[in-house]
């Protein structure tokens, strides 16, 4: 059953946690599946709460998992030798902040036995790719968050691993500083590497990922190809804007749309499908109103994303 | 190498430590005042110097070993600074061993600033400073050895609050146990069924003191220190293998 080329495999993990003083138990994880290939840049999305950081707390060997099993690089989790192939960002990053940037990574790669000459020309490499070669010898604690998550990036990177674990990545950052760790995340990937981030951030996971997989809840509820899931039953939206129609016809438009809105003599309106493109089209001749512009909208993931919540939160409080 | 990489950064960060130095303070000022007390003091100010000197290191070293042991690994987890290093390569018990390593050497440090201080004392007052004195220093160092063992046991699993009361408890009772077990003698079976299984399974802590054996000039052996000793570094390889345990199968929340 095991995948020549899995990197990151997980079958029926589950995670309960025992809150408060009677110790209810609360489910964070409910049965997660996934399979992570070999130098695929991998999204593991959903909204606050869904299970995300729980998860790779679990791949990391910081929690354990109440049942079910993962393995990184075909072995168990918790193996010392896996571990030694991968390079953890963990959720807004906590490090001892009173080294300086230099200190820092110097402390990380001698828990890799990393030492003297090759060290120091590694972390020359990784300041430089993460743009903070400025802040070597400036102390953690006076760092930006944003400084913060790239130097975190850094130390992910020091013992050049195979798979990349990033825990929200682009958290906190600017649209610059996302960009430029989207950058890097292709970078990454470009040399080989198999990257697995966890965000909420759709438009970053659809420019960046190859595959994705949704949680809601700690419940699984899609995974696949970005374009297919987008395209999945999806009939792609149009928007319309009209100018001169009389009441009548908006009448009639509002029986059709998904949406309409007013503006002025001007409506804009949302169709569902393209299929009502052609009634629209009549309407508006019928009524020798103009047609400003018609529009067909792509379905993002962030569509998908919200559709899926729509859908499963009232089936998810049953079973609850 | 991991351990030592993981027990440097610890001593660099226990030197942050304000309270370190306010604890490494008083101590210099208990050992300096017993020169302006032995001044007041009639008869045998030797003795007074010696007792209240070997004291005031005991003390102040078990405060530091408490008082820093208990955030030693709480604080790491409370901080989440303990991720990036438990998802390297390093299994756990190496992080543990490495941070009490790191504990030791700041102890060792301080023990080494309130010894010169005692000896300057010592030399100043034409106290004669015999190998007992150096003995008995060696034993406090062991119980401190032994009590940052108990607080990273602690630390492993209760706060940091918690964790310094337990430790406290532990090193007031690991010093009245051989008394409690006398005393109960006195007491009805279980009692004394109770007291036994105190004074069993908490170290004995009275084995560390030498101060009698230094104020009365009474020999110590080299065969006793040896198996004081051997106790010791025993009792806290145990506490430190107990504490892997509870460590390993705990959950970083
Ligand atoms: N230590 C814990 N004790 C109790 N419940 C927990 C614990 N950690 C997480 N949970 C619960 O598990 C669920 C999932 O949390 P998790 O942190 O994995 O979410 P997430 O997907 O990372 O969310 P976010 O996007 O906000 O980071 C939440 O409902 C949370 O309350
Ligand atoms: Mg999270």
């Amino acid at each position: 059953m095991e995948h020549s080329d899995s990197i990151l495999k997980t079958a029926g993990l589950r995670k309960t946690f025992k809150v408060g003083f009677w110790g209810r138990s609360v489910t964070a994880l409910e049965g997660l599946d996934l399979d992570v290939r070999q130098g695929e840049v991998f999204g593991f999305l959903g909204p606050n709460g869904a299970g995300k950081t729980t998860t790779i707390k679990m791949l990391m060997g910081l929690i354990y998992p109440t049942s079910g099993q993962a393995w990184l690089f075909g072995r168990p989790i918790g193996d010392q030798e896996s571990k030694a192939r991968l390079g953890f960002l963990p959720e807004s990053p906590y490090f001892y902040d009173y080294l300086t940037g230099l200190e820092f990574l110097q402390f990380y790669g001698h828990l890799f036995g990393l030492r003297g000459v090759a060290l120091g020309k590694r972390i020359d490499e990784l300041l430089e790719l993460v743009g903070m070669s400025h802040a070597r010898h400036l102390q953690l604690r006076k760092f930006s968050k944003g400084m913060l998550q790239r130097v975190g990036i850094a130390q992910a990177l020091i013992n050049d691993p195979e798979l990349v674990v990033l825990d929200e990545p682009m958290s906190g950052l600017d649209p610059v500083g996302r960009k430029e760790i989207r950058d890097l995340i292709l970078r990454l990937k470009e040399s080989g590497k198999t990257i697995f981030f966890s965000s909420h951030i759709l438009h970053d996971a659809e420019l960046l990922c190859d595959r994705v997989a949704i949680i809601l809840k700690g419940r699984q509820v899609a995974c696949g190809r970005v374009s297919e899931l987008i395209d999945e039953g999806v009939a792609h939206s149009v928007e319309v804007v009209i100018d001169g129609l009389g009441p009548e016809e908006l009448a009639r438009l509002r029986q059709m749309a998904d949406r309409v809105i007013v503006q002025g003599s001007q409506v804009l309106v949302v169709l569902p499908s393209r299929q009502q493109v052609g009634s629209v089209l009549e309407l508006i001749r019928g009524a020798r109103a103009t047609l400003v512009s018609l529009t067909p909208q792509k379905g993002s993931l962030e569509d998908l994303f919200i559709r899926e919540v729509k859908n499963k939160q009232p089936e998810l409080r049953e079973a609850v | 190498m991991r351990i030592l990489s993981i027990a440097v950064n610890t001593f660099r960060e226990n030197l942050r430590e304000k309270l370190l130095y306010n604890l490494l303070f008083f101590a210099l000022l208990m050992i300096g005042s017993s020169i302006l007390l032995s001044r007041i003091t009639l008869g045998d100010y030797h003795r007074l110097i010696l007792d209240l000197g070997l004291a005031s290191i005991n003390l102040f070293g078990v405060l530091i070993a408490i008082f820093v042991g208990i955030g030693l690994v709480s604080k790491e987890v409370d901080r989440k600074t303990i991720y990036t290093i438990v998802s390297k390569p390093i299994p756990r018990y190496e992080f543990l061993l490495g941070k009490y390593c790191g504990l030791v050497i700041t102890l060792f440090a301080n023990t080494i600033v309130m010894v010169v201080g005692l000896l300057i004392v010592l030399q100043v007052m034409d106290v004669p400073i015999t190998s007992l004195v150096f003995k008995s220093l060696a034993l406090i160092f062991l119980e401190l050895m032994v009590i940052t063992a108990v607080a990273v046991l602690f630390s492993t699993f209760t706060s940091a609050t918690l964790s310094a009361i337990f430790t406290l408890a532990v090193y007031m009772i690991g010093h009245l146990s051989g008394d409690l077990k006398e005393f109960s003698k006195k007491l009805d079976e279980v009692s004394q069924m109770v007291v036994n299984a105190i004074y069993y399974t908490l170290p004995n802590l009275e084995r560390f003191n030498l101060k009698g054996h230094v104020i009365h000039h009474l020999d110590f052996g080299m065969a006793d220190m040896a198996l004081t000793l051997a106790y010791g570094l025993t009792y806290a390889a145990f506490l430190l293998l107990l504490a892997s345990i509870v460590f390993q199968r705990r959950d970083f929340q």
